[in-house]
């Protein structure tokens, strides 16, 4: 690891022990945060009771869903737009303004729409994923140099096999970067949902423990999804960086 | 765009876009029905009757407040922690992957943590608002600062530039059209970070009022907040966006 | 004998506001088995030509013929083309760039591997057949290119300036390859170049073109031995055919600078 690396690391440690000496010495009473430590303690305790199993699976199967939903559609969609310059050059400023608008405001029409299950939360999560793959497959695919279409052509491919065996290879890194947005987008969007109106899932129980002074619980909780959302970032982050090195120019 | 093409075709796209949009919101309502939708006329209508209603000001007031006083706290401090960390280049690459780290969890999940330090009200909104704005404006910052041309210092240098002529003539339209972009994202954020905390923890306010409108299954009202905070959202991005383009432009 | 290809009055014209007169009319017959060369000021249209031939792209006027049948719009099975720009797929190995037409063909994995790895040998990749393109140089990737169209056997092979970008010497045991190449496959070849000496030193017979749009100025035969190599350099006619050929080059080239 650089030296950047372990001063950073180095920097979260001191934060995080700058927080614990904080909340141990009551400078930060305990009824607003508890010491780290504590959380760490209480997140292990949730985890091996196994009583919000359930809520975790719902709502990681609905990120899961969302993410899924919004990777086919927008690569899909991305490659017929790429294909069609009138309804992209219409669209376009609806790309441009798209993530202004608080997709949020949409969530209690999608509740009147859809009910109060599961839907309208991977609805969420897939609005505000699928707009970012779309952007990002368009932008790859706008970079595919020509003379590989020509090469495709010679060896006798259509339309369909050139996109899937030359172009949207050649723009899978790109693709990729909508891929680590998706999957921001749809947990960021799946647990908003849960917060503001949900039966179960994470979200949910972390506002249940809230309003229910469980500070302990809620706590843990946080700290799970912080934890799991940076560690599935971060992953992704040095999966796409062993892609790209077989690219880069040596 | 062809270069060279008429003033007007820069309108029409755009018109074309809200025209389909308002054909596929009618087709919706006529598939659906009046039991989940109202037609695009009926949604604006009963916004201007809303809007008309003196009881509706107060709170478009409150969701502005607690929005400005927000985001011009994001844009401070994210302003203050982007800008330097852009000009020392070894904290900045330390900050760097913690600050996307930052930009991309959910942070709605940190409103219960909010709400606990500042208690229900406008100063945990404000809160909301910022926190999900100073992130975008410090990381554009951050890369503005840092993407300027290391030649343009050095030029400044041989010219004798005091400091304060050198951050005035080159260091501020060098960074300007990055930070520009990065306030552009952070007013965006800000505003769902507003309405986020007031749909899910205030008395007063756009977002409280959708989620009542919600709850009491008020179809109309529902559609004519969602219109009304799209349109502002929109509207705003809009001009920002041409702003943004514009300085752009000029440095490109 | 019938020609293995052949255009008659071929003339391509770019559509748009002002319409643009690339190429033609053209005439031109090439043997089977032949080895053609184009020389040409920048811009006379002689990637034009290629792309029309190949069936790239489609001719305004006139009609091109490859083994007895019309090409146009769809380049037809037995046409190989190396361009003048990159055209390795960057995400396979080298192995697998080659491999790419015959996969396509769903040919069978062991028929891949056997065809694949004498293309392989042929054009000295063998330790780089489990790279990426993007750490090979220009000269290697180029060779992939090559071997790429070599495995599918195509009896006509159009090149658009295959060596442009590489230096003098690599330049010249290239085309010792290349001419390597044609005498192992038979193949019908043509060579769009603007150098010269790698026309007059490689092909049976070289068309110098004109400033756009470009037209056939003359054909000169070379009349080299099939078993020729870079080192016929040294001969004398080499250096009169260079001349003659440029005697008719240089008033295009400068026109064609002055249009530039």
């Amino acid at each position: 690891m650089s030296a950047a690396g372990w001063t950073r690391l180095g920097v979260v440690l001191g934060l995080v022990l700058l927080l614990e000496a904080l909340c141990r010495a009551g400078v930060i009473p305990n009824f607003t945060v508890i010491p780290p430590s504590a959380m760490a303690q209480s997140l292990w305790k949730v985890l091996a009771s196994g009583k919000f199993t359930p809520d975790i699976i719902a709502t990681l199967t609905n990120v899961g869903i969302a993410i899924a939903a919004s990777m086919v559609v927008g690569v899909a969609l991305g490659t017929l737009l790429q294909s069609w310059p009138a309804a992209r050059r219409v669209l376009d400023p609806l790309f441009a303004t798209y993530y202004a608008v608080p997709m949020y405001a949409f969530y209690p029409l999608l509740i009147v729409l859809f009910g109060l299950g599961d839907l309208p939360q991977v609805a969420i999560g897939f609005l505000l994923a699928v707009m970012a793959v779309i952007i990002n497959t368009l932008n790859g695919l706008d970079r595919v140099p020509p003379v590989l279409v020509k090469a495709a052509r010679v060896h006798g491919l259509g339309f369909l096999k050139t996109a899937h065996r030359v172009r949207l290879p050649y723009a899978a890194p790109y693709i990729f970067t909508g891929f680590k947005l998706a999957v921001a987008y749809s947990f960021i969007g799946v647990i908003g949902a849960e917060f503001i109106t949900s039966s179960r899932g994470i979200g949910y129980e972390i506002s249940f423990a809230y309003n229910n002074f469980d500070n302990a619980v809620m706590y843990a909780m946080i700290l799970f999804i912080l934890a799991l959302v940076v560690t599935v970032n971060m992953s992704l982050h040095a999966w796409e960086k062993r892609l790209l090195a077989r690219r880069r120019r040596a | 765009m062809r270069a060279g093409a008429a003033p007007d075709m820069r309108w029409r796209d755009p018109l074309i876009l809200v025209a389909l949009l308002l054909v596929v919101w009618q087709l919706l309502y006529l598939a659906v029905g009046d039991v989940a939708l109202r037609s695009p006329w009926v949604t604006a209508r009963s916004l201007g009757t809303m809007l008309e209603d003196a009881r509706f000001i107060p709170h478009v007031r409150e969701t502005l407040a607690a929005f400005a006083q927000g985001f011009i706290i994001a844009m401070v401090v994210g302003l203050a922690i982007g800008i330097p960390l852009g000009a020392a280049r070894f904290a900045g690459e330390v900050a760097e992957p913690i600050l996307v780290a930052l930009y991309s969890i959910p942070k709605v999940t940190l409103y219960p943590v909010i709400l606990l330090i500042f208690g229900i009200g406008m100063p945990a909104k404000v809160a909301f608002g910022a926190i999900h704005g100073i992130v975008p404006i410090s990381i554009f910052a951050m890369n503005a600062v840092r993407n300027i041309n290391p030649t343009h210092l050095r030029t400044a240098r041989v010219l004798g530039l005091s400091p304060l002529s050198l951050t005035r003539k080159i260091l501020v339209p060098a960074a300007l059209p990055e930070i520009v972009t990065g306030i552009r994202v952070g007013f965006s954020l800000a505003l769902i970070g507003t309405l986020l905390g007031e749909m899910f923890g205030s008395q007063r306010g756009l977002g409280h009022l959708l989620m009542q409108a919600m709850s009491l299954h008020n179809i109309e009202r529902i559609l004519a907040l969602t219109l009304l905070l799209v349109v502002f959202a929109a509207g705003v991005n809009a001009l920002l966006l041409a702003l943004d383009r514009h300085l752009h432009r000029r440095t490109a | 004998m019938k020609p293995h290809v052949a255009l008659r009055g071929v003339t391509r014209v770019y559509p748009g506001k002002t319409p643009v007169h690339a190429l033609g009319p053209i005439d031109l017959a090439l043997e089977r088995g032949e080895f053609f060369a184009v020389v040409g000021p920048s811009g006379c249209g002689k990637s034009t030509l290629l792309d029309v031939m190949a069936g790239l792209a489609s001719p305004t006027a006139g009609e091109i013929v490859f083994e007895d049948r019309p090409v146009n719009g769809d380049v037809p099975p037995g046409i190989g083309v190396v361009f003048q720009e990159d055209a390795s797929f960057p995400w396979l190995t080298v192995h697998d760039n080659i491999a790419f037409g015959l996969r396509h063909a769903r040919a069978a994995e062991a028929e891949v591997a056997r065809q694949v790895g004498y293309a392989i040998e042929f054009m000295g990749l063998k330790d780089f057949a489990r790279a990426y393109p993007a750490q090979l140089s220009g000269g290697m990737r180029q060779r992939v290119c090559i071997a790429r169209t070599l495995v599918l056997k195509p009896r006509l092979i159009l090149l658009d300036e295959p060596f442009g970008a590489l230096d003098q010497q690599t330049r010249l045991l290239m085309g010792d390859e290349l001419l390597r190449l044609w005498r192992e496959t038979g193949a019908t070849i043509l060579l769009i170049t603007h150098a010269l000496d790698e026309a007059t030193m490689l092909a049976d017979r070289v068309g110098v073109m004109s400033a756009r749009p470009g037209r056939f100025l003359d054909v000169i035969a070379t009349d080299w031995p099939r078993t020729r190599d870079s080192t016929i350099v040294a001969s004398e006619s080499f250096g009169r055919l260079t001349s003659r050929i440029w005697t008719l080059l240089r008033g295009e080239s400068i026109r064609a600078l002055g249009r530039a």
